[in-house]
């Protein structure tokens, strides 16, 4: 099935908040590194096979290259961004990924249909798929990316370590060679020492990849790892290695052209991670010096040259306090992480990427690669800030962030827009937000500015309407979890003060009437003004009546002027909920009456819910892992539920006995749905 | 002279009641608790009162007491149930300082039973006008602390009185109803209120918006009068609306049950549609009331408010066109169409416990008032039935009394087929919503988001019952059937009959070929686009969804001043 879109519905698809120009976005890539000639013709069409953010992204550089783009989607994103942006479309199957964004022969007849020259795969899916390179090959299409050999050979995390210890890189003390099963990776892990890391030998990114800290670690850890791995790679084999306790993961990107040139990029920093998976990342890391810096260049370089690898592609590292790096695995793709890069550097990795496939030379050499300035990126999930949930549902509200200077510091590489729904098939990043700054402060400030004025709202369930910004809170500081922030006395002020305002605003607006008896309120309406004494000295908020933003200005005695973002998330019955910090707040505006009078009004019992065991999210059951009747102990794992390839091990709350069971392996649930009963207690 | 209209404000109940030790008002004046407030004049005479003063000191005491209501242990028990008292809720339902009080001082004539020893000063009810954010409205608020709230003749007559008043100056009335009944030992005189009251509901109905809040029991005759008015809100585990209550139930019927599933505010809201909404106490039900009086004009002879607002009207919602789904068989809910439509999102939906299958509520438009009935696909499809047939009918006759310009969302498969449906009287009750359209004056705006089939689409507002405009987005299906029902029955003689239904006995073929293949090629053209009605003009514009709130708003200026000649009737002959 084929469609072809004419550019006029595509603009009438267009969303607001799109930014139809990359460049407009990003940093220069007007820049002088970069000495290819426009005018060199690279390919006339290239299909990207991939969704959502990438696929946009890959789609920007492709229109200010001048090149034609086909865009591949499930019958979930038909109406997704990269379908409207692209000039063309074709649909490869059902909502499932193993039977659209991974059907290798769908895929290849849409390259056949459209006459597409080329292939991006963006990340994730069919990038690390040698398989899929290899029968791009057979028919002559060129893939953007590395060679078959080179993406088998490093893409088995196995391999690529004895690869790497050829080409003399360092490597983490671990066992290499696939684990066989349960025991025997319980033996392994004996002879190399608790803790250890089991992860899938084909993937990355987080999935299949659990820590064990003791034998009954391994052995639950083992399962989950290999059915998680089974589920996102199609591909079991798990491997274990030493867990290096309070690493830092540094990672150098490459770039290499077919003639032998390889060049390393700086680096970036990705220590802030969740479940393993990388959260909010920076370029250049703190942690490195000039000289560590060359020194894990050069062995990265020396990696890829080994194996002749061509393209954009990345070596990750762990180092450790004292600066030792060990070489952790090679992305053989373009990274999400890639627009941090290019902001400090100033070129586009996804034209090189392109470049580079349409066998043009890399003109640059090792010393011209300089840097400038500091970029900070946060990932920003459809999710629930407190249980790490996947939010499935209608982005109902969305505002990206946008530049407030010329420097272009707000960089938002999105794939979705307002009224966009966020499906319960694929990896739940809606955007990556990159902030630059001359210094990394600077950037830092940048990104808290840009994570305020961030509007996201998903109609879900109940339980999860609201939308995740990922924010600069996680890792460290919130080893339990984001609970919120705690208001302390500046930020409480700051939240009063920007309450009464929007209280003030609204309640003098529920005055204005504008038909004929508004003369008569109009005098009502300036003698409350006068008489409530509200701290318009110091506190100045700017802000459109039930709008999504509050731009506040405060002035505390003599302090400097600070500018502040509060989101006003919803009316309430009395009252509003805001936005401060990343944390939404239910306030309760009385009038004096009011207040006198809540002290009568009784508190309400809640529903008792800790004799069910609900779904967290929507998703599938994988599986049941108590009977009717068993006994349960506190902690005891009671179900698996999994959803966006994310497997949740729902545990007993208490100690009880099982009273029945409502759901069974295979059976989809919704959020909120009882899945398991529990007896009454009798204690 | 004195100065009568200027007595401050006594102490308030709520600082009172934490001298509950305290019983007598002349402790309560002693203690420095109450203060009587008189402004006077420097002593003008060498000794004693004058005789003014005297009376003033009189009134003041009255004044006091009638401040008490039943005292304050009573008051005490109110507060312990989590219940405000009558004056209170009244303080919290007005603008501070706004409440004008009639007959304060009114008590009940009864003698019998010992009842003239027993007089409360009121009389168990509040009434008077004040204002809400501005605007003058009328109120009564029974108090439940004086013979529990109970209906005496004086009582009736004290909410008469400011019943005749709300019609004669045009201003709404809200009542706040605590009641335990009729007051027994009046006998006929309490019946005889009641009767006065019903009446007045009749004749203020369609003239002044009539809004009850149930805020503690109501049951027996009682009930009649919310039943009359345009909304009743109710309390949750509060407030109990019933005609009789559980005894007798248990002593009639041998059913066990209790008052809360009788009739509370659950009951009420979600199952019998008595109830227009229920709110979580007193604080909340009091301040969305206020919140839904300045959705309503003062009376019929005003046009729907409009307040400031900072939504631009014409805000294009890019979103919207990708709200319908593609697949025409997945539900999308129609509340979302509505906050992307109307001012700042913020709708205030009536009944939405009660039969879900239909969307009604009030909304604002460049900050004029206007109504939303829409259909709502998330539920059973968004099929009309009985329910959502009642619901919505009394809702758009509501709005077409009071100038409000209803805005009809379509998104209907039809009506709900079925024995259940048929013999409780389907083709009464859809005549209600059908007739409530028809006859309707007020500017009618629709638009058809997806479905319009069947007799379902005449009645939602369609061009032919006087529909002012009639939008179809380009997702719109308007036809007898869906696609695959009509064929069915279009080709159903194509052959002989005998001969297709052998053949269709034989292998089944035939007919199910025939079906599929027509609707492969010709039904979707046919029927399931809104073409066809746009081409006979039943349809005046098949628009973009992101457009549609400045079309709306367009459409509205336009026929701000709409009117329509009105045949003389003694009054029409609704289906009930």
């Amino acid at each position: 099935m084929l469609r072809q879109i004419g550019r006029l519905v595509i603009n009438q698809n267009k969303p607001t908040c799109y930014k139809p120009l990359f460049c407009q976005n990003a940093r220069g890539f007007h820049s002088t590194y970069i000495a290819y000639n426009a005018d060199v013709k690279t390919f006339d069409k290239i299909l990207i096979a991939n969704r959502g953010e990438i696929a946009c992204r890959v789609i920007r550089t492709a229109k200010k290259m001048g090149i034609k783009t086909v865009a591949i989607y499930s019958d979930a994103d038909a109406r997704g961004l990269h379908v409207a942006m692209a000039d063309e479309a074709v649909n490869v199957g059902p909502p499932p990924s193993n039977q659209s964004y991974l059907n290798i022969p769908n895929i290849i007849k849409a390259i056949q249909e459209t006459g597409a020259q080329a292939v991006h795969p963006g990340y994730g899916f069919l990038s690390e798929n040698s398989h899929f390179v290899k029968s791009l090959d057979e028919i002559g299409i060129s893939f953007i990316g590395p060679g078959e050999a080179a993406m088998a050979s490093l893409g088995d995390k196995i391999q690529s370590k004895i690869i790497a210890k050829e080409s003399g890189v360092n490597i983490i003390p671990g066992y290499n060679g696939v684990v066989k099963d349960t025991d025997h990776a319980l033996e392994i892990a004996k002879s190399i020492g608790y803790p250890v890391m089991l992860k899938a030998s084909a993937g990355g990114g987080g999935k299949g990849m659990r820590i064990a800290w003791n034998d009954q670690e391994v052995i639950e850890g083992f399962k989950l790892a290999s059915q998680e791995s089974l589920s996102s790679f199609g591909d079991d084999r798990l491997l274990v290695e030493k867990y290096i306790d309070n690493p830092r993961h540094i990672e150098i990107q490459l770039i290499a052209d077919k003639f032998g040139n390889v060049l390393y990029l700086p680096e970036r920093e990705c220590s802030i991670q969740r479940r393993n998976q990388k959260v909010i990342e920076e370029a250049p890391s703190t942690h490195l010096d000039s000289i560590t810096r060359k020194a894990m260049g050069e062995q990265a370089a020396a990696l890829a040259k080994h194996v002749g690898y061509v393209s954009a592609g990345t070596v990750e590292f762990l180092v450790d306090t004292q600066r030792n790096f060990y070489f952790l695995e090679m992305n053989t793709r373009l990274q999400v992480e890639h627009p941090i890069t290019e902001y400090i550097t100033g070129m586009d990795l996804v034209e090189q990427m392109i470049r580079i496939a349409a066998n043009q030379k890399l003109s640059m050499k090792q010393d011209d690669i300089k840097f400038h300035g500091w970029a900070v990126e946060s990932r920003i999930y459809a999710e629930d800030p407190e249980k790490y949930l996947p939010s499935i549902g209608r982005l109902n509200k969305y505002r990206e962030p946008v530049s407030m200077t010329d420097k272009n510091e707000v960089r938002c590489d999105s794939g979705v827009f307002e009224g966009s729904e966020i499906s319960i098939y694929y990896d739940p990043l809606i955007c990556k937000l990159s902030t630059y700054g001359e210094t990394r402060d600077e950037a830092i400030q940048n990104m808290n500015k840009a994570l305020d004025s961030y509007v996201i709202k998903v109609i879900g369930s109940s339980r999860f309407q609201s939308g995740n910004i990922s924010t600069k809170f996680l890792g460290e500081e919130y080893p339990k979890g984001f609970k919120g922030h705690a208001l302390n006395k500046e930020s409480l002020y700051e939240l009063a003060s920007v309450a009464a305002l929007v209280h003030v605003k609204k309640d003098l607006r529920n005055w204005h009437w504008l038909d004929d008896k508004s003369a008569l309120l109009k005098n009502a309406l300036s003698e409350r003004i006068k008489t409530e004494n509200y701290p318009n000295a110091i506190v100045k908020a700017d802000w459109a009546l039930e709008s999504s933003l509050i731009n506040s200005q405060f002035q505390i005695e003599n302090d400097l002027e600070k500018t502040i973002t509060i989101q006003y998330i919803d009316p309430l019955p009395i009252g509003f909920r805001l936005q401060h910090l990343g944390t939404k707040f239910d306030i309760t505006v009385h009038s004096q009456k009011q207040h006198e009078l809540s002290q009568y009004m009784l508190e309400k019992p809640k529903q008792d819910l800790s004799k069910v065991i609900l779904s967290p999210m929507p998703g599938s059951v994988i599986s049941i892992e108590v009977n009717v009747g068993d006994i349960v102990n506190e902690g005891a794992e009671l179900a698996v539920v999994e959803a966006m390839k994310m497997q949740n091990v729902l545990r007993a709350s208490r100690v009880g006995k099982v009273k029945k069971i409502y759901v069974k392996p295979g059976d989809a649930v919704a959020a909120d749905e009882i899945m398991i009963e529990f007896e009454e207690s009798s204690s | 002279m004195h100065n009568f209209g200027s007595f401050t404000r006594l102490l308030n109940c709520p600082s009172i009641s934490r001298f509950s030790h305290i019983t007598t008002l002349k402790q309560i004046i002693n203690k420095n608790i109450l203060k009587p407030v008189i402004i006077t004049q420097p002593r003008r005479h060498a000794s004693g009162i004058t005789k003014e003063e005297k009376i003033l000191a009189r009134v003041e005491e009255m004044r006091a007491q009638a401040h008490l209501g039943g005292g304050l242990k009573r008051i005490q028990a109110q507060h312990n149930k989590g219940k405000l008292t009558a004056r209170e809720r009244v303080e919290l339902l007005l603008d501070p300082g706004s409440l004008i009080e009639y007959d304060t001082f009114v008590e009940h004539q009864c003698t019998d039973f010992g009842m003239d020893k027993n007089k409360i000063i009121g009389d168990g009810v509040i009434t008077g006008h004040g204002t809400i954010n501005g605007r003058r409205i009328f109120v009564f608020s029974q108090d439940f602390t004086t013979f529990g709230g109970s209906l005496s003749k004086m009582h009736a007559l004290k909410i008469c009185k400011v019943m005749d008043k709300a019609m004669l100056v045009g201003a709404p009335v809200v009542g706040l109803n605590d009641s335990g009944g009729a007051r027994i030992q009046e006998g006929v005189d309490s019946l005889a209120g009641y009767a006065e009251i019903f009446q007045r509901n009749v004749l203020s109905s369609g003239v002044v918006p009539q809004i009850s809040l149930i805020m503690g029991p109501c049951a027996g005759g009682a009930v009649y009068s919310p039943a009359l008015t345009d909304f009743t809100f109710m309390v949750r585990d509060t407030s109990y609306l019933f005609v009789t209550g559980p005894d007798v139930v248990k002593a009639v019927c041998n059913e066990d049950v209790t008052q809360e599933e009788l009739g509370g505010a659950k009951a009420h809201t979600v199952l019998s549609g008595v109830a227009h909404a229920a709110f979580e106490n007193d604080i909340e039900a009091i301040q969305r009331t206020r919140d839904f009086i300045d959705y309503l004009p003062l009376s019929n002879r005003e046009k729907a408010p409009v307040r400031f607002t900072d939504d631009s009207p014409t805000r294009e919602d890019l979103s919207l066109n990708h709200i319908i789904p593609a697949d025409s068989t997945k539900a999308y809910d129609m509340r979302d169409v509505i906050t992307r439509l109307i001012d700042d999102g913020i709708f205030f939906e009536i009944m939405p416990d009660y039969a879900k299958n239909i969307v009604i509520g009030f909304a604002r438009m460049a900050g004029r008032t206007v109504s939303i009935v829409g259909n709502q696909p998330l539920v059973s499809s968004g099929v009309l039935d009985i329910n959502s047939s009642v619901k919505a009918a009394r809702f758009v006759r509501f709005c077409d009394s009071f100038n409000i310009p209803i805005i009809t969302l379509v998104d209907v498969p039809g009506f709900l087929p079925g024995t259940a449906q048929e013999h409780n009287g389907i083709i009464r009750h859809g005549a209600k919503l059908l007739y409530a359209y028809a006859e309707a004056t007020v500017p009618k705006i629709t638009v058809i988001t997806r479905k319009a089939y069947g007799g379902a689409y005449d009645v939602m507002s369609s061009k032919h019952l006087r529909g002012d405009i009639n939008y179809s987005w380009p997702t719109g299906e308007i036809a007898v059937m869906g696609a695959k029902g009509a064929v069915e029955i279009i080709f159903r003689h194509v052959e002989d009959r005998t001969q297709a239904e052998n053949e269709y006995i034989d292998n089944n073929k035939f007919v199910s070929n025939l079906i599929n293949l027509i609707v492969a090629i010709d039904l979707t053209e046919k029927f399931a686009n809104p073409v066809p009605a746009a081409q006979r003009g039943f349809i005046d514009d098949i628009i973009l969804p992101s457009v549609t709130r400045k079309r709306i708003i367009e459409d509205l200026v336009v026929l701000e001043n709409k009117q329509l000649p009105i045949i003389y009737k003694k009054h029409d002959n609704c289906p009930l």
